[in-house]
């Protein structure tokens, strides 16, 4: 029973439910760093990082401050203060412990507190996996699985996007659509690729 | 007449979802209809009319450094009010709207704002440059809705568009969005090119 539960949320996050195909969460990074295959996996590994811990702090955040104090109006304003902190915290951590690392991810850190698929998965986690003020079973570990796998959900259509638009380079895109406009084409296409996990049920 | 020109560049010149590329997941997200589009263009106009006030009004009590998280905050209390307002009076509308109310914190063309502008200028021009950019991207969302609704339904404000149309029920869903904000941009930067 708990088992299908996170099945369910993984197969959903990852493709049925994809956030930047089918929800629009995370495009701004999604045309940005889809040039290049290899900052796509670097842009792609920072967000999963991210994502997972802040999904995991927002909860405990949520759970053990907003919802005893009541105060849980304030959930956007406490979560974006989180996301951003964190980030914040990674990227001094990061660049103290592995300057190799930073290297690789450092650019990409501060982009990630406005991206809006971050401040997305934690909205839905509390949506989701809250009735009410009440916890449903399982909640943390839920709320976990879901900010893992839309990270990699997103890693997954940056990949593909990457590698398609190195392609593009050598084809003869018409002037007026060069640059984000084919982008948004080829993702349209996709998307509609997408749309054949919708089928998909447990 | 300078606050006039500081009211409509927002509209055409530097439209921020075509020109600038700015605020792109909620213009798709939302498009689905006109009634979507205009309520989050109207929610979004809002939290930027008042957080250029805000940000424009304390710019010299802020200390460079930490100016990010200051606009943050005060673009984040904006979003709260906007969010408990809409809960209150237009349930349906926040509904539909779902998580992309909380997310208007994170619109980019808000703290973009914010940082370009309204942290550099007095209030009067801020409050003209919040709504000029407002305006714009509520007729940007305007018009992605109405071609997706108009080819997704046939109809727009369930007034019947086209007579006998079969709806394409794709324009509606993601690939449209996605397939109509390519178009329009490409419309753009041949228009642009014409011009130059």
């Amino acid at each position: 029973m708990e088992l299908t539960a996170f099945i369910t949320v993984i197969i959903s996050m990852v493709f049925v439910n994809n956030f930047i195909l089918s929800k629009f969460l995370g495009l701004c990074p999604f045309l940005g760093v889809s040039k290049k295959t290899s900052s796509a996996v670097s842009m792609g590994a920072a967000v999963i990082f991210v994502m997972t811990l802040s999904g995991a702090i927002t909860w405990l955040v949520y759970r053990f401050i907003l919802v005893p104090l009541d105060i849980t109006y304030l959930r956007t304003i406490t979560f974006i203060l989180v996301i951003a902190s964190f980030v914040q915290f990674v990227e001094m951590v990061i660049l103290k412990k592995s300057p190799v690392l930073y290297r690789a991810l450092g650019i990409y850190l501060p982009l990630i507190t406005t991206n809006c698929a971050v401040l997305g998965v934690t909205v839905l986690n509390i949506d989701n996996f809250f009735k009410g003020a009440q916890a449903v079973p399982y909640s943390f570990l839920l709320s976990v699985t879901q900010s893992f796998f839309a990270g990699v959900g997103f890693t997954l259509a940056l990949l593909l996007m990457s590698g398609i638009r190195e392609k593009l380079q050598l084809n003869d895109t018409p002037k007026a659509f060069q640059g984000v406009a084919i982008a948004f084409v080829i993702a349209s296409l996709m998307s509609l690729a997408f749309m054949g996990f919708q089928g998909f049920r447990f | 007449m300078k606050l006039i020109r500081e009211f409509t560049k927002g509209l055409f010149k530097q439209n921020p979802i075509f020109v600038i590329a700015l605020g792109l997941c909620p213009a798709l997200a939302v498009s689905t209809t006109m009634e979507n589009a205009l309520g989050m263009g109207a929610a979004a106009t809002f939290v930027l009319v008042s957080s250029n006030i805000i940000v424009s009004a304390i710019r010299n009590i802020i200390p460079q450094k930490i100016r990010i998280p200051c606009f943050i905050v005060v673009i984040a209390s904006f979003v709260t009010i906007v969010e408990l307002l809409m809960a209150a009076y237009l349930p349906a509308l926040a509904k539909s709207l779902g998580i992309f109310v909380p997310l208007i914190v994170v619109n980019c063309i808000i703290l973009g704002r914010a940082e370009a502008f309204a942290s550099k200028h007095k209030v009067l021009p801020s409050i003209m440059d919040g709504l000029g950019m407002g305006l714009g991207f509520t007729l940007a969302l305007a018009l992605v809705a109405a071609i997706r609704e108009g080819l997704g339904s046939g109809k727009i404000f369930d007034v019947v568009v086209i007579k006998g149309y079969e709806p394409a029920t794709m324009m509606v869903l993601a690939p449209g969005a996605l397939l109509t904000l390519g178009i329009l941009i490409a419309v753009t930067n041949l228009i642009k090119k014409r011009k130059a």
